[in-house]
């Protein structure tokens, strides 16, 4: 199943970060998952959070411009090889991970990591007929 | 010292007599050769026979920098292509470039005017002169090069760049004078104190620089770093290149060439033509020109002309050192940029929003600094960071390709650039060159 992720452009400045936290934090969203990935001049901020569309519309209040992406975030088993295996069966069937990170929440199964590849669909079908845990939008808002 | 005291000291009853005789030849030729002038008269039913001399020059409708796009690239030109011996080029406000030729005497009237500049700033055939101009379209490095092989003296034509190279010239063949555009001499200055040697030490004497704005503190300043007198030369492609005015050693106005040229000063609004003294935008009227005759060109350009004669000797009006633009071009490192060039490429390019903003500066080298900020879209701010990466060198590349000069793409959030009405908000020029 997939998630949506939101993603954010912010200039590499003081008070950029805090606009985007401040706006979420006073609507009393809560953040599941987080990565920043930076340049020089700008970072992209991506966030998995238990209300995106309440999320995107306070962000858009606050004139902070946000794009929406489907990812999937999928249960990595807590031992040894855990995640090697997961990107095995992704690699084995020619899909490409654009980017990935590592969630937050605790389910007491293990670990959950955030997968952006170029098949989303693909990639859905694939790990599932693999047993592999894919989170759905209801499961990340009750984490 | 004079190179053409006939001229440059002729009273001002053989001056305008020679200026209206000048003209009228010009009229008609423009008239009969160039159908865009034709059409022009037409329009309004003006005859050649019209203008009886310069009282008549205002009934000339004004020629623009959209006349040289309409007839890009020669159609503006008034001889057989047989005759034109040389074209330069400078920016379009859009994507065509703003193309100029020359005949062979053409080329040699240039070479009088700037022969003119540089006599006035002592220099003659015992000289040498470090071109530090670019060489090429631009009209800086050859108009500097044929005027200072006119009055003999030694050329050393070595383009702009390389300025350690720059130095090492005028310490090893000890130019006499060199020629650049202001903001790259004061960097050659910097350079001159960060290497710890004493301008003394240097034989230049004095500097000819145009082609930019620039200011009386500059103008101390690198007087100071080099130990030289700076002088301002005046010009534009359109109208012949570097050279169309000259400043003289009193520096004070800068001289134009009467003989050749017609400057009037207009009020940009109602095109009427202002007295002496008032201040309004330049239009020149070319007097020899034979491959490109030029009918009261709108330079753009803000100044006022004094009439009165300088104490160096010369009639010729002095111009005020340009004290704006009416509209919104910038001159970066001494090459012509428009916005709306700017905005050609960013209209073009999926991604980014169509808004943007230039900051013009001068970095720590004290060299021109552009930097165009503009907004990402928000399709592509969900993919990777190398998409935006790749992004912002594909606005680099295709900017530096229209412009010929190179700028720092900076990608801005989304909504941060200010929506204003007016273009000039787009633009912060910190650089304070119109003072």
């Amino acid at each position: 199943m997939k998630v949506k992720q939101i993603s954010i452009f912010i200039e590499n400045k003081p008070g950029r970060l805090l606009k985007v936290t401040r706006t979420l934090a006073d609507a009393g969203i809560n953040i599941r998952a987080l990565s920043v990935a930076d340049t020089v001049d700008y970072g992209l901020m991506r966030l998995i959070v238990d209300d995106y569309v309440m999320a995107r519309d306070v962000l858009a209040e606050a004139s902070v411009t946000v794009a929406l992406t489907d990812v999937i975030a999928a249960e990595i088993p807590d031992v040894p090889g855990g995640l090697n295996g997961v990107v095995e069966i992704l690699s084995e069937a020619g899909i490409n991970i654009e980017y990935m990170y590592a969630f937050s929440g605790n389910t007491g199964k293990g670990a959950i990591d955030v997968f952006r590849v170029d098949d989303i669909e693909g990639a859905e079908k694939l790990l599932e007929s693999k047993g592999v845990k894919t989170l759905s939008q209801g499961d990340v808002e009750k984490i | 010292m004079y190179w053409d005291k006939q001229h440059e000291c002729m009273d001002r009853e053989a001056l305008t007599k020679l200026q209206s005789e000048r003209l009228c030849a010009t009229v008609k030729r423009a008239y009969e050769n160039v159908p865009a002038y034709t059409k022009k008269f037409d329009e309004i039913g003006l005859k050649p026979e019209d203008i009886k001399g310069i009282e008549d020059l205002h009934k000339i409708p004004f020629t623009v920098k959209t006349d040289f796009r309409d007839n890009y690239p020669f159609g503006l030109f008034a001889t057989d292509m047989d005759d034109v011996v040389r074209v330069h080029a400078s920016s379009g406000t859009t994507g065509k470039a703003t193309v100029v030729g020359y005949t062979k005497n053409d080329i040699d009237c240039w070479a009088t005017m700037v022969a003119r500049q540089l006599a006035a700033g002592g220099v003659g055939s015992k000289d040498i002169v470090q071109v530090a101009y670019g060489y090429g379209l631009f009209t800086g490095g050859l108009g500097l090069h044929y005027g200072a092989e006119k009055v003999g003296a030694t050329v050393i034509p070595i383009s702009t760049g390389n300025t350690k190279r720059q130095i090492t010239m005028l310490q090893d063949m000890g130019a006499t004078a060199i020629a650049g555009t202001p903001s790259y001499i004061l960097h050659i200055g910097e350079t001159v104190k960060e290497m710890g040697i004493d301008p003394k030490t240097l034989p230049v004497k004095v500097s000819i620089m145009g082609a930019e704005p620039w200011t009386e503190e500059m103008r101390k300043e690198i007087e100071e770093l080099l130990d030289i007198d700076a002088l301002d030369i005046y010009g534009l492609s359109e109208v012949m290149g570097p050279g169309v005015s000259y400043e003289c050693l009193e520096k004070h106005g800068l001289h134009i060439n009467e003989d050749m040229l017609i400057a009037e000063i207009i009020d940009p609004d109602t095109g009427e033509q202002l007295p002496d003294g008032k201040q309004g935008e330049l239009v020149f009227t070319s007097l020899t020109k034979e491959a490109l005759p030029l009918l009261r060109y709108r330079t753009k350009d803000i100044t006022y002309l004094d009439p009165e004669p300088c104490a160096c000797g010369r009639t010729f009006k002095r111009m005020h050192r340009i004290l704006g633009r009416c509209d919104d071009m910038l001159i970066i490192r001494g090459v012509n940029v428009f916005p709306s060039q700017i905005e050609t490429v960013i209209f073009n390019i999926e991604g980014i929003e169509p808004h943007y903003q230039i900051v013009v500066d001068r970095d720590e080298r004290r060299l021109d600094d552009m930097e165009v900020w503009v907004e990402v879209s928000p399709d592509v701010i969900s993919g990777e960071v190398r998409t935006l990466e790749k992004l912002n060198k594909k606005i680099t590349h295709d900017l530096r390709s229209l412009l010929g000069i190179g700028c720092k793409v900076k990608l801005v959030e989304p909504l941060s650039i200010p929506r204003s009405e007016g273009k000039s908000k787009r633009i912060i020029d910190k650089r304070e060159v119109y003072k």
